[in-house]
This record gives structure tokens, C-alpha cells and sequence, in this order.
């Protein structure tokens, strides 16, 4: 698909506007950079399709915090006293038979109690593991989903899944979905940013680019990821010797030959070059700009409990808000090191100590800023682990039961919704897939699920596949 | 895209639909819209192809299709004789001619949300033009017709239009001239050659280039562009992105792979134009043609282009079965053009293609084993064979000197295995590697097969009788899926400890069962090899570390105290790749009570690659059982009935027994020295191999598609609505390759030369090149796509014939230039009034560069080179391979050759759209995005580029700035700057020169990128002048025109 051809017209009216300032000049100065200029707004948004969404809007963003290798829902928000109390002995095999295991494939399964106590927390005194008393402070705003499942259990069909709906590769992340239907308001940024950082477990599986793919989508909507060390975006930096003046005199030369040709060729793609050579200096100033953390006081660096840029997920949950308030639409954030097939108890801590107080920062420095009422939170592994020890110390992957959570932009916080069995080893009521997952957060955003859809291959294509998926609509403010 | 902005056949003129989103997104994308040419809303002759079957496609036959399972009411709408019957309700969905009595008229008007059709909740209502056809079409007859793409092509009469004489313009013109349009004019020269050279060789034409064009004329500068081994590394690429190329496994840990060899097996094929069925034929099933070539085993690397999972605790089965749906979808995107992927769970809701049938298809490529070989160079495999030739001469003496050879080699094979114990294999009941992370299989024979993730040690526990049991077998086998057949994992494979314990009834604890007498068949003479993970430095940190050596060679090594030291049967290069066997006994005979569990443990010496890959473990109850100094190939092979022996069994037992006669010595002598000689292979590759008879895989049909859920067997079959699979004695794999591009087959020319259209216009005349099926979009000349099909294998499936059909019509050499008029009526040029205009793919914009830069290396195929790839881009990589950036000329090879990680696509060429391997790719976006921007500016090699034209202008473009800045912006466009261009250009340089003189730049910064380096400069030449040209190359790097094909 030929990508400016199907441009917006809003976007083509901007692109026509500024390809005219470039007829209408005889040489270089005329077309001096607006970025130059000072005016960062020049560079038009991204464009959607679905501008603007056609159902109620709750949320306009989304922050997905998604947490890698597998968090286990037994050490974190799934309360199992009974599998404390069945700890050592075998596991039903009514629950287990003919369910494909990882690396439990073929061994004698031993129910695994939770590593660590359970205790009351928030308004509604609700068990969540004693690791994770910042996010129990803030459980009013958060809805806690205990019975979701998902169909992969191997580390990257499962994310491909979480994150495209299907565990082949090569369809469209989320947020490329998200950023395709309701743009960009982010005039000088992508609007689909990925951030990671790594745990001090040493788990730390793969992501590959392929999970912030656009898939058949324009490549303009795929993630772009900021990295934490060198340049935040790739070759964002200008080579030697070449100063943010110097730059931008070449680019306005550059601009300046190609509107000459422009007028005479009227190919509608000049005019698209045109304007991301703008928007690749506008990036050049503000990406450093949102990367340089300087402004923010004490008190929210305190808050976050990060030191700025030294990479952790509490400085990017940092970074995660910086990108909200510049109006980029889709936000994920992937944190590693959640794979413990061994030492859960130890490993968990470490995690509960790099994300507890961080979720809760997020929270509560989007509320502050009156943010979070417009931005959806969401909190999820590709999968859970089983109740079952692996090698007397761990838990192998899992797909009958995780727990998420969600949060703000429309979400009724306080909520428990679903449950798995006593053993938590499979959702039992109010079970939830991850279409349901993907069609409510598009639900939230304004965007029929059932209706938003790209012609591939033949079929019209969504995020939530073909099986059907539901929106939850109980844990709807 | 979403449904509405296809323009389906004419008549569906985008009226917004009731829904609120689509209908904004109309709105949004008007200019989309306006693609549909205009035309009369209800067009006066319905045809069934062009204007109902969309219809029904798209709105009707989900539910009323060819899927019995989901089929709605009983009733089909995409058979005829269905429709007219009607479903359940009893009423005719048609009644011919006549309208108002046909139920399916009534229902798509009626007002009741549950009369009405389609159902509301589908979101897919007709609109009134969709109606009124509907209507009309039923008026007029109802007839149907069977799709067009799965009706055979055939070669129209080209219209006749006054002067033109080329078939392709006859076609494009008469479509014109019905929509009152006139073609562009030609394209000027500098354009022409410019076009001609991006699109046949993937590289800009020089100024000496477009000289020989003006001089040469066109049609003999396609011939020597065709002719040029630049040819083949440009379309080399457009079929890797079909076939999924990719220089690693992908998946988590994305190890390297061998591949290049069939890279360059895609290169030369296309440099020699081999015939596109022949293409097809030898990637499918080269290795089963008739004295199959190495080149032909090497093309069946296609089929394993697809992603292979290696991350821990995977089921491998699992993992193969997602291969084989990848490989059906690749076959289907590139030669059937069907989108196969719905198939794998349910039949096909539009095209016809069920379940069983998908099944059909993936039973013909099933029956293989995962193989890698080494591949030999063309010096090497005439080595090889000479070695050959060598050894068959030696045994030719051999047989003439003992003329009862047979009689004899029975006799010592009877002999060698009379005195044998008797084994029994134990049958394992849990197998794993020791962080869980390998699931090997036992098979029938009680062989265990190790493949997916790799470990050093590996557990394999059972209950076997143990009543009197004296000694175990380890026997290491050869099988398919290894590399070379095995036994390893890998090349070599050790076992530095064999541990047997077991654990009674009640037990709690296991308990070691003590080993003697270790003998095996073969064992190399004991020596010392590097001790694995050996750290110096710790070493001589600890008082009694370990030594930095171990010994390898003799079997009892892998049951003495010492962890390290291995049993290494390693009978040299290429014939280690035979089984072996070792024996050893318990110290006391085991009698154990039933239900006692026996383990046990091996464990590689240097690491998982080390490990067996094959393996059998056997129990026996003889009083002093050992292994015989005889290849264990050859007693396998003598204990297999004379019928039932294999080649390589014959040979085995030949070799072993002819080594037993003490007067052979000296001819045996003579065939060990020619096995020494053997040649060290390069490279590698994964390949195709049909599974021996004894291994024959079934295939069944999986339920919803899941691996592990089988239902019935299927055998090999076709689709029965594709044309038929002639019977043949050809192997299935063989049968059905020749079956893909047999001359009656509907799609596989109309697929190929739709292809070649795309690459050199942008886009296919069937706009969708991997699914031809019912749900594309009908093509705007259908009529010419069939003629250039059908002219293609009327050509002996020439390529190059098809490209230069195409680039000698006029339509291809119009101009791109349009007016806006023209641009708004059709703005996709569907109807190809104007010449192609777009930026090329990454390859060629990278490739530009280098080459108006001066930089290119020109050589073809070898292995894949590693680009510079920013450190926190490699850092972010699971695992970390070594990345040895290319310096040097191969830095500068042509962008084909860039080292391709699935897990990181390359940043340079995955800006400008390079897919990077995960799925078949048949089309690539095309996007314009602030990351090209930044890459065209500051990427290392476009910099290095812009370093390069600097140099290339000051020394090749005369003393003044002014010609230097004409020679330069023609090395970039091919055209000479016009006056203003140039004017500002020079101005540019002028405030550049200035400024650099004043100290505001550092001149041999900006010249090489550092501060302590002066540039190679040219006489006559400053560092400044090389500074000033350096900024002023970026600029002409970074044009529009540079980096887009006109």
C-alpha cells in the first residue's frame, strides 16, 4: 500500500500548505524551518482513521506496563490460602490431565504454596502479596483481573499474542491498532513508544522489534523504541562535526531543492519527505528534551523513587508520564526478568522492589496532573505460572490463569473482578481472554472492536481475531 | 485499509455506510476514495466476475459460502444451482430473471433488523448501487461463472488501437481510450536510463552510463543490463522477501544460521535465468530430481527459511508443525497466491481450499527430515569427486580380487554378529535435560531423538525388568535431523560421563549403580584437548585448580572419576557421521525388584552442542557383555535382512568387513588416505530430505489446527478446485512441486509476471500479489495480465523474457509527470496513464548511495557481512553473537549482503521497510517516515557516503565548484541540476566554505569524522574544499529524487 496516498486529508491539506511555501520561493532562506522558527507545532500529528472515534472516549492513551517472562499471579495479586495449605502434595490430576506444560511437560506435578504471606490492603481489604504495599495504597484506582488466560506458553508467541491477538507473527501490535485509528496528538514525537528496562534477576528474555511491529498496518504507525543508553532513537544524533544549526540549514536545502521539484512533478510524496525531514529535527530537539529530566523536582523523583535516566522501569514509568503529557497516544513499557522457574520467592522480591513503588508513582503523579482519569493503565505478563513446582523452587509458564490489573481513563477502580479455582490454577468465573482484554481497552479508547478492522489477506483483519471477543464490561466505571 | 477503501470492480462506489467510524474514516480518506474511477454507478452489462462476485464475497458468502460448518440456513449463494434451490426456509434465493420473486431480493430490502440481509451485527450493509446490481444480475439471468483467477488463462487478441503495435500498450490503451484517458508522453532519456538501470540491476547508471544509453539506444541497454551478474543480486532479493530469508533462527535466542549458500544458489538462478518452474521445482523438491546436484539439494533451503525455535522446555513437534504452516503459507503467498493460513484451522470461507485439502498440501512436504549439510565449493565437490572415484576404483579392485566377495561378506557379517547379546532397549518414562529444558522423544525402535533446545546433560529414566541384568549399551545412531545425519547435535559429540543409579519402590533416594569394563566399537587414542570453560585466570588464582587440558579417546573415560575427560569415537572428517556403540558392565549384576526405577545420566564433554542427538540404551542379562571392534554401522547393517538393506547399509557392511581381510590391507590403506583427503566444506545449509521408508511420517489432519490435537490421516492430495496432479512416479514432494507450476495450473504464471509487474510499476495489476483468491480485487486488465501469463510459458518461463516484454512497451517508458486532473481521477495509476513513481526498496536507496558515492564493492554471494549497528541496538539483543562489523571493501557490499538478525531488524534498511524474515513477504510497505529522514542524514554508512561523493566530485568533476556540482548531482539523479538548483547549491557551498574558514566548522571532522584525520584528498584539493563538499554531498544524498525511482 502506498503509505501518503492514503494520508489523511488533513494531513495533505498541511503538506500542500507547506509544499506551496516551497513553490512560491525562489531560494534557501524562504523556506526557512518552522522548527527554526520556534514553532514546534508545525510538524502536523500523525493522522488517524477513526478521527474522531465513534464511541464515547474514556481513556485517550493507553500506558501498557508489560511485564515480561511471566509474572506469577500467586506471588502478586492472586490470593490461593488453599494452595498454602495443599503445599507438597500432588496436584489434582483431575484439573491437570491433557494440559501441555512447558518444562513440567512429562514430570509429577506437586502443588507449589504462595512464597510469600497475603495481606488485606486498600478500601475493600483485598489480599494482595505483603511485596506490594505501594500498589495496594492505590488499589482504590485499580481493578484487579483474576481470571484472565491466554492461549500461548512459550515466551514470544505469548507476547506476540498479548500484543497482536494472534501468535503468528506479522499482524499489528496494539499499539500500532491504537495509533492507526486515533493518531497521534504528538506533533513532534511517534505516536507508539516502547520503553524497557531490565531486572536484577537475570531473566531477562528477548523483546524483538517484531512485538511493536505494525504488521500490514503503514509503517508509521509501528513502535518506536526510546532506548535508555546512547541515542534514545536511532541516529538521532548528528554526525561529527555537524552542529543543531548546521543541521538544520541542510535540511532547509534539502526541503528547499525538493519543493522546487515538487512544483514540478506534483508527486504527493515530496511533500510528505518535506515534512518528515521536519519532523526528524523537530525529534532531534525533542526527544533530548523529553529524555533530559532535570525539570522534575525532588518530590516526584522521590515520589518514583528513581535517580533520572539510570534506566530503570521507575525512571521509565517516569518517562511514561513525560510522553502522556506530550500527547503520545500508546506507551508501553516492558520490564523484564519475570521468568522464575526457579527461586520464585527470592525473584519476586527483587521485582516487587523495582515495580511496586513505580506503578504507584505512575498512578498517583497522573492523578495529581489530572491525567489519569484519560489515561488507561494496563498491567500484564504473557502469561501466569503454575501452582505446581518446578524443581521445588519455581513455577514453570502458564496459560489458565494470570492476573492483570487496569487502571484510570475508565476503569472502575476498587474492583475485583473474576476468580480462578481454589488452587489458582484455572479461571474459573467471569473468565477473560486477552480479545476481551484487547476489545476493552478499545472499548475505553471509543473504537468498536467488532467493527475496526484492515482488509489482509482477504479478511477483514482485527485485533481481536475471529473467535469473538467480549468487552468487560463490569469493570467499566 | 479498511473496507471501504478498497475499490472493488467499478461499480462499488463508496457511498458511506451507516457506521459511524467507517463512514468518518470516508470522509477522512476522500482522496482514497476518488480511486475509484469514475464510471456509471450501476453499470449497464453485469458481469458476474467483475461486479456480483465481489458482492457476494464480501457481503454473503462468510455465512452462505462453501463452509458446511458455519453455512447459515442451509443455504449457499456462491453455487448456482444452491441459490436457486434456497435453504431451509424452502424459498428460491433466485428465481432466474425475476427479481421480485427471489427471496434474497426481499431480504437484502427489507426493514426488519431480523429480515434484513446481511445481519446487521455484521456491519457489512449493501448499499444501493450493491442492490441495485444484485437486482439486475438476477434480471438478467443470474449467470455465474467460476472465479477468474482459477479459470486457465488465455492469450486474447490484443486490442487493435491505431499506432500501436506492442501488445501491452494495444491492452492498456483500449482501457484508456474507453475511460476517455490518453497516455503520457515518453520519458526524457536521462529518466529512462535512470529507470531502466534501478529496476533491471538495482543500481543508478554512471555518466559514462547515460552516454552508452544515448549512444547504445534503448532495447541494447536492457539487453546488457539483463545480461549483467548485477541483474541477479537485484531480483535475488524480491523472492528472499517471498521466501523469508533471514541469517538467523529467530524466535528468543535468534542464533545464527547458515543460509547464504542458498542465497546464492536464488542469485545465480536468477543470473542464468533458470526457467521460473524449474525454480520452483528445485526449491521444492531439488533433492529428489533424478542425480540430484548439490545446487539442487542447497534450493530446498527454502523450504527452511522459516523461524526455528530453539528456547528452552519447547516441545520441538510443537515447534516443526509451526515450520510446516509456514511453509504452506510461504508456497501459497509465492507460487499459488492463495492465503492458505485459514485452512489450517477450518475450510476456507471463500476459495476453494477446506481443511482436508490444506491437509492435503502439508501432507506432501511433512514426509521430511529438518537436514543440514555442509556445501561444497565447485573446486570442492569436484574433489569430493575425485575422492569418489578414487574409493570406487579401490573397491572395484577389491571385488575383482576376491571374486566371491559376497559369499564372504555375508559369511563374516553372520559371524561378527552370532556372538552378540541380546539387547533390550529400555523404555523410557520421563526424558529431560537438566534444567528441564529439552524434551527428547523415544521412537518404536527405542531410539531417542534430541532435537529444539540443546543441553550438555541429559536424564532419561525408566522401569525396565532388572532382574539379572549385567551391562547397558549406549549406542549412538545416525538420524535425518541432524546435521549430517549426526549422531551429534552438532559436528562432534563426546560423552564425558555415562552415570547409572537407580532408586527401589520405596526409596527416597537414588543410588549409583557401579560401572566396569567400559569397550566400545571405536575409540580414538587417548590425547588432551582444551579443558571446556577453562579460565586461566581463575586457575592460577586457586591453588589446585583444574588442569587447562582433558583428555579425550578412550571409552573408559566416560565412566572414570574425572567429570572431563570423554569418550570420543571421532573416526575424522565426514565419516564421523556413523553410528557408534559402547558397552559397559555393572560391577554386580542388578536384581532389583519390579518397579524399580533406573536413570540414566549422560553428559557431554565441551557443551550442549556436544551432546548425542540420537541415541538407544539397551539392557542385557549375558554374563560378560562388550562391544565388538567392529563399526556399529555394520552390524546394524548385517542385522538387517539382505532385502530390506539400504545403500548406505551395503556400504557399511562392505567397508567393515573388506577392513576384516588382512589382504586388503594395502587397498584399505589406499581408501582411508583418499578419505583424508577430504575438503573442509565452507558453509552449510538447512535443507530438504525425505524421510527413510522406516521413518515414514503420517499426517493427519489437526483439529482447529493444534498441534497435538490429530484427527483422521490424510494422504497427499490437491485442491480439488486448483487443476488436477497428474499421476506420475515421482516421490509425493517431487509430484506436487512439478504439480505447483504445471502449465494448466490457473495461478502460478498470472502470480510470477503479476510480481514482475509490481516490481517495476509498484504495484501488481491484482493489487493483492499473495491471494488471488475470490476476495481480491478484480484487476483493472485482467485481459492483459492473462496475455503476459500465457506468454510467459510460452517463453519457457523466461524472467528475463517477461521483464523485457514489460519494459519495452511504451506504457512502461511513459513519464511520470501528471496533472493534478489526472493525479485526482486516479490517483493509484491503476489505469497506467502515467509512468511509475516511488522510492525503491531499502536495498536499492542504500545501494544508490554507496554506488553514487563511489564506495560500492562489487562481488557476488559469500557469507553475509555485518553492517555497523549502534552498540545500544546490539546490546539489546537476548543473546549476543559476535558481530565483527564489516571493514574494508566488504563494508561496502551491496545491501543484499547485510548479515540479517530476525530479533534486530537491520536499522538502516528495516527504516526504509526491509521486511525482516518472520513470514513470507509479497509486498513490502512503502513508508515515508522521520526515521528514514534521520537515517538519510546521520546513519554511519550514508555519512561514509556522503564522505565519498565529496571526494568523487573534487576529483572527477573538473577545478571549478560549478561543473563539480553538475557531475555530482548527476552521479544522483542522472540529470544535470537546472539553473536554479545549481544556484542555490552553489550558494550553499559558498556560505560553507565561509564558514569553515571562519573556524565555525572543523573541516576534517566534517571530511572523515574525525578531528586528527585528514581525508584522502585529491590534487589541487584542501581539507576545507573536501569539508564544504562533504555538507554539500548530504544534501544531494538526502534529495527526494535521489532516493526515488522516476
Amino acid at each position: 500500500m502506498n503509505d501518503s496516498r492514503r494520508a489523511s486529508a488533513d494531513l495533505r491539506a498541511a503538506l500542500a500548505r507547506r509544499a506551496f511555501l516551497g513553490r512560491s520561493s525562489q531560494g534557501v532562506g524562504a523556506v526557512a524551518l518552522a522548527s527554526l522558527a520556534g514553532d514546534r507545532a508545525a510538524a502536523a500529528p500523525l493522522p488517524g482513521v477513526l478521527a474522531p472515534p465513534p464511541l464515547p472516549q474514556r481513556a485517550k492513551r493507553v500506558i501498557w506496563l508489560s511485564m515480561a517472562g511471566g509474572p506469577s499471579h500467586l506471588e502478586t495479586f492472586d490470593h490461593k490460602p488453599k494452595l498454602a495449605e495443599m503445599h507438597g502434595q500432588p496436584m489434582p490430576e483431575s484439573l491437570t490431565k491433557g494440559q501441555q506444560l512447558a518444562q513440567l511437560q512429562g514430570q509429577k506435578l506437586v502443588c507449589f504454596g504462595p512464597q510469600h504471606p497475603f495481606v488485606p490492603m486498600g478500601p475493600a481489604g483485598t489480599h494482595l502479596c505483603e511485596l506490594f504495599p505501594h500498589i495496594g495504597s492505590v488499589l482504590g484506582e485499580i481493578c484487579l483481573v483474576r481470571s484472565m488466560t491466554t492461549e500461548a506458553i512459550n515466551h514470544d508467541p505469548a507476547h506476540m499474542f498479548m500484543n497482536t491477538g494472534s501468535q503468528i507473527a506479522g499482524r499489528p501490535s496494539m499499539g500500532s491498532w491504537v495509533t492507526y485509528g486515533l493518531g497521534s496528538e504528538a506533533a513532534d514525537l511517534p505516536g507508539f513508544v516502547v520503553l524497557t528496562s531490565l531486572g536484577k534477576g537475570g531473566q531477562n528474555q528477548p523483546i524483538a522489534a517484531r512485538q511493536w511491529s505494525s504488521g500490514f498496518l503503514p509503517s508509521r504507525y509501528q513502535g518506536v523504541q526510546l532506548r535508555g543508553r546512547g541515542d534514545p532513537v536511532l541516529y538521532l544524533g548528528n554526525p561529527a562535526g555537524i552542529t543543531r544549526e548546521r543541521q538544520g540549514r541542510d535540511i532547509s536545502v534539502i526541503n528547499a531543492l525538493n519543493a522546487q521539484h515538487d512544483a514540478l512533478t506534483g508527486d504527493p510524496e515530496i511533500a510528505t519527505r518535506i515534512a518528515q525531514y521536519e519532523m526528524a529535527f523537530a525529534m532531534q530537539a525533542s526527544v533530548p528534551e523529553l529524555m533530559d529530566m532535570s525539570g522534575e523536582s525532588a518530590a516526584t523523583l522521590e515520589l518514583y523513587g528513581c535517580r533520572p535516566g539510570d534506566g530503570s522501569f521507575a525512571s521509565n514509568c517516569l518517562l511514561a508520564r513525560r510522553l502522556a503529557e506530550r500527547g503520545v497516544r500508546f506507551i508501553q513499557l516492558y520490564h523484564k526478568d519475570w521468568d522464575h522457574h526457579g527461586g520464585v520467592k527470592d525473584g519476586v522480591r527483587l521485582k516487587a522492589e523495582e515495580i511496586d513503588r513505580a506503578c504507584m508513582a505512575l498512578i498517583t503523579d497522573l492523578k495529581k496532573l489530572g491525567m489519569l482519569d484519560s489515561t488507561l493503565v494496563v498491567w500484564a505478563g504473557e502469561f501466569g505460572r503454575t501452582p505446581m513446582s518446578q524443581g521445588g523452587s519455581g513455577r514453570d509458564h502458564h496459560n489458565k490463569a494470570m492476573t492483570v490489573w487496569l487502571a484510570g481513563g475508565g476503569v472502575r477502580g476498587g474492583l475485583v473482578h473474576g476468580a480462578s479455582d481454589e488452587l489458582g490454577y484455572a479461571a474459573v468465573e467471569n473468565v477473560c481472554t486477552v480479545h476481551d482484554l484487547h476489545a476493552t481497552m478499545l472499548h475505553l479508547l471509543g473504537i468498536r472492536h467488532d467493527a475496526f478492522s484492515v482488509k489482509f489477506q482477504g479478511l477483514d483483519a482485527k485485533l481481536t481475531g475471529v473467535e469473538g471477543a467480549r468487552v468487560i464490561g463490569e469493570i467499566l466505571a | 485499509m479498511s473496507r471501504l477503501a478498497r475499490t472493488r470492480g467499478g461499480a462499488r462506489r463508496s457511498t458511506p455506510t451507516f457506521h459511524p467510524g467507517l463512514r468518518r474514516f470516508t470522509v477522512a480518506a476522500g482522496v482514497v476514495l476518488a480511486a475509484s474511477i469514475a464510471r456509471a454507478d450501476v453499470p449497464q452489462r453485469i458481469d458476474f466476475v467483475e461486479h456480483v462476485q465481489p458482492i457476494l464475497a464480501e457481503h454473503c458468502t462468510h455465512c452462505h459460502g462453501r463452509d458446511a460448518a458455519t453455512r447459515q440456513g442451509g443455504l449457499r449463494l456462491d453455487v448456482r444451482d444452491a441459490a436457486l434451490a434456497g435453504g431451509e426456509s424452502g424459498l428460491a434465493a433466485i428465481a432466474v430473471g425475476r427479481p421480485a420473486e427471489s427471496e434474497l431480493v426481499r431480504r437484502i430490502h427489507a426493514r426488519d433488523p431480523d429480515e434484513i440481509m446481511p445481519p446487521p451485527h455484521e456491519n457489512k450493509p449493501l448499499t444501493s448501487d450493491e442492490r441495485a446490481i444484485l437486482e439486475a444480475w438476477i434480471a438478467g439471468g443470474a449467470e455465474y461463472a467460476g472465479h477468474w483467477a482459477f479459470e486457465p488463462p488465455r492469450k486474447a487478441t490484443p486490442p487493435a488501437v491505431p499506432g500501436v503495435e506492442h501488445p501491452i500498450d494495444a491492452f492498456v490503451g483500449a482501457r484508456l481510450a474507453e475511460r476517455g484517458m490518453v497516455p503520457a508522453p515518453q520519458a526524457d532519456d536521462a529518466t529512462l536510463c535512470r529507470r531502466l538501470w534501478l529496476d533491471i540491476v538495482g543500481l543508478p547508471p554512471s555518466p559514462a552510463d547515460i552516454e552508452a544509453f544515448r549512444r547504445d539506444g534503448y532495447e541494447r541497454t536492457v539487453e546488457s543490463l539483463l545480461a549483467s551478474p548485477r541483474y541477479g543480486e537485484k531480483w535475488a532479493r524480491h523472492w528472499l522477501d517471498l521466501a523469508r530469508y533471514s541469517d538467523s533462527n529467530g524466535y528468543e535466542k535468534d542464533l545464527p544460521r547458515d543460509m547464504w549458500a542458498w542465497r546464492d544458489w536464488v542469485i545465480a538462478a536468477c543470473n542464468r535465468d533458470l526457467p521460473y518452474d524449474q525454480f520452483v521445482i528445485e526449491q521444492i523438491a531439488g533433492d529428489l530430481l533424478p542425480n540430484a546436484t548439490q545446487d539442487q539439494v542447497v534450493a530446498t533451503g527454502f523450504l527452511r527459511n522459516s523461524m526455528l525455535n530453539e528456547e528452552g522446555a519447547i516441545i520441538a513437534e510443537e515447534f516443526r508443525m509451526v515450520e510446516m504452516f509456514d511453509r504452506i503459507d510461504c508456497v501459497g503467498k509465492a507460487v499459488l497466491g492463495l492465503s492458505t493460513q485459514c485452512a489450517q484451522c477450518h475450510s476456507h470461507k471463500f476459495d476453494p481450499l477446506t481443511q482436508d485439502e490444506y491437509f492435503g498440501m502439508f501432507a506432501f512436504l511433512n514426509d521430511t527430515y529438518e537436514a543440514r549439510s555442509y556445501v561444497y565449493t565447485p573446486e570442492q565437490q569436484r574433489a569430493l569427486a575425485a575422492i569418489g572415484a578414487e574409493i570406487a576404483a579401490a573397491e572395484e579392485e577389491i571385488r575383482r580380487l576376491r571374486p566371491h566377495w559376497q559369499a564372504e561378506m555375508e559369511a563374516w557379517a553372520a559371524a561378527a554378529v552370532a556372538p552378540l547379546p541380546a539387547w533390550t532397549p529400555i523404555r523410557m518414562e520421563e526424558m529431560h535435560s537438566s534444567g528441564l529444558l529439552t524434551h527428547p522423544t523415544q521412537r518404536a525402535d527405542g531410539s531417542i531423538l534430541s532435537i529444539g533446545h540443546r543441553d550438555a546433560t541429559h536424564f532419561f529414566d525408566g522401569r525396565p525388568d532388572l532382574g539379572g541384568v549385567t551391562g547397558l549399551q549406549l549406542e549412538a545412531l545416525t538420524d535425518g535431523d541432524l546435521f549430517m545425519n549426526g549422531p551429534g547435535r552438532d559436528d562432534r559429540w563426546t560423552v564425558a560421563r555415562l552415570q547409572v543409579q537407580v532408586k527401589k519402590p520405596e526409596a527416597t533416594a537414588w543410588e549409583d549403580v557401579k560401572l566396569v569394563n567400559a569397550t566400545a566399537d571405536f575409540s580414538e587414542p587417548e590425547q588432551m584437548v582444551p579443558r571446556p570453560g577453562f579460565d586461566p585466570k581463575k586457575a592460577a588464582a586457586a591453588k589446585d585448580g583444574p588442569s587447562p587440558t582433558v583428555s579425550v579417546g578412550p571409552v573408559a573415560n566416560m565412566i572414570d572419576a574425572d567429570e572431563h575427560s570423554a569418550w570420543r569415537a571421532d573416526r575424522g572428517h565426514l565419516v564421523r557421521h556413523q553410528p557408534s556403540v559402547a558397552v559397559v558392565q555393572f560391577e554386580k549384576p542388578l536384581d532389583l525388584p519390579a518397579g524399580t526405577q533406573l536413570r540414566i545420566v549422560l553428559k557431554a564433554q565441551g557443551g550442549p552442542g556436544d551432546m548425542l542427538g540420537c541415541c538407544r540404551l539397551s539392557l542385557t542379562k549375558d554374563p560378560s557383555p562388550a562391544a565388538p571392534p567392529i563399526d556399529h554401522a555394520a552390524i546394524l547393517a548385517a542385522r538387517t535382512p539382505g532385502a530390506e538393506r539400504t545403500d548406505a547399509d551395503r556400504t557399511a557392511l562392505f567397508a567393515a568387513w573388506r577392513r576384516s581381510v588382512p589382504d586388503l590391507a594395502a587397498l584399505n590403506a589406499r581408501i582411508a588416505a583418499a578419505w583424508a583427503k577430504a575438503p573442509h566444506a565452507p558453509t552449510t545449509v538447512m535443507h530438504a530430505a525425505s524421510r527413510s521408508a522406516a521413518r515414514h511420517r503420517p499426517t493427519h489432519l489437526l483439529d482447529r489446527g493444534v498441534w497435538n490435537q490429530p484427527k483422521h490421516e490424510v494422504q497427499p492430495h490437491v485442491p480439488a478446485g486448483l487443476h488436477p496432479l497428474v499421476a506420475s512416479d515421482d516421490p509425493p514432494r517431487l509430484a506436487f512441486a512439478k504439480w505447483l507450476v504445471d502449465p494448466r495450473s490457473p495461478l502460478a504464471a498470472r502470480v510470477a509476471v503479476n510480481r514482475i509487474w509490481l516490481t517495476l510499476f509498484g504495484q501488481g495489476l491484482v493489487e493483492t500479489p499473495d491471494d488471488f483468491g475470490t476476495r481480491a480485487p478484480v484487476p483493472e486488465h485482467r485481459a492483459l495480465l492473462d496475455w503476459l501469463a500465457v506468454d510467459f510459458f510460452e517463453r519457457g518461463w523466461s524472467q528475463k523474457e517477461a521483464i523485457r516484454q514489460i519494459v519495452t512497451s511504451a506504457t512502461y517508458r511513459q513519464s511520470s509527470l501528471a496533472t493534478p486532473e489526472a493525479v485526482a481521477r486516479d490517483p493509484d495509476n491503476r489505469l497506467l496513464a502515467r509512468g511509475p513513481r516511488f522510492r525503491p526498496d531499502a536495498e536499492v536507496v542504500r545501494d544508490v548511495v554507496l554506488a553514487v558515492s563511489g564506495l560500492l564493492t562489487e562481488k557476488v554471494g559469500g557469507p553475509s557481512v555485518y553492517p555497523p549497528v549502534p552498540k545500544n541496538v546490539l546490546d539489546f539483543n537476548y543473546v549476543q553473537i559476535a558481530w565483527p562489523e564489516a571493514t574494508g571493501p566488504d563494508r561496502y557490499r551491496r545491501s543484499l549482503y547485510t548479515f540479517r538478525r530476525r530479533s534486530m531488524p537491520d536499522p538502516a534498511l528495516g527504516t526504509f521497510d526491509a521486511p525482516n524474515g518472520d513470514i513470507s513477504c509479497a509486498r513490502r510497505v512503502r513508508s515515508n517516515t522521520p526515521l528514514a529522514a534521520l537515517t538519510g542524514l546521520n546513519e554511519p554508512i550514508f555519512v561514509e557516503a556522503a564522505r565519498g561523493l565529496a571526494l568523487r566530485a573534487l576529483a572527477e568533476g573538473g577545478t571549478d565548484d560549478a561543473s563539480r556540482v553538475e557531475r555530482a548531482f548527476v552521479l544522483c539523479t542522472a540529470r544535470p541540476p537546472t539553473a536554479t538548483e545549481k544556484d542555490v547549491l552553489l550558494a550553499f557551498l559558498v556560505s560553507q566554505r565561509r564558514r569553515l574558514a571562519d573556524g565555525w566548522l572543523d573541516p576534517r571532522e566534517i571530511a572523515t569524522g574525525d578531528a586528527d584525520r585528514l581525508p584522502a584528498l585529491p590534487a589541487g584539493t584542501t581539507p576545507q574544499d573536501a569539508a564544504a563538499w562533504t555538507l554539500l554531498a548530504r544534501v544531494l544524498l538526502n534529495l527526494d529524487e535521489t532516493v526515488t525511482k522516476n
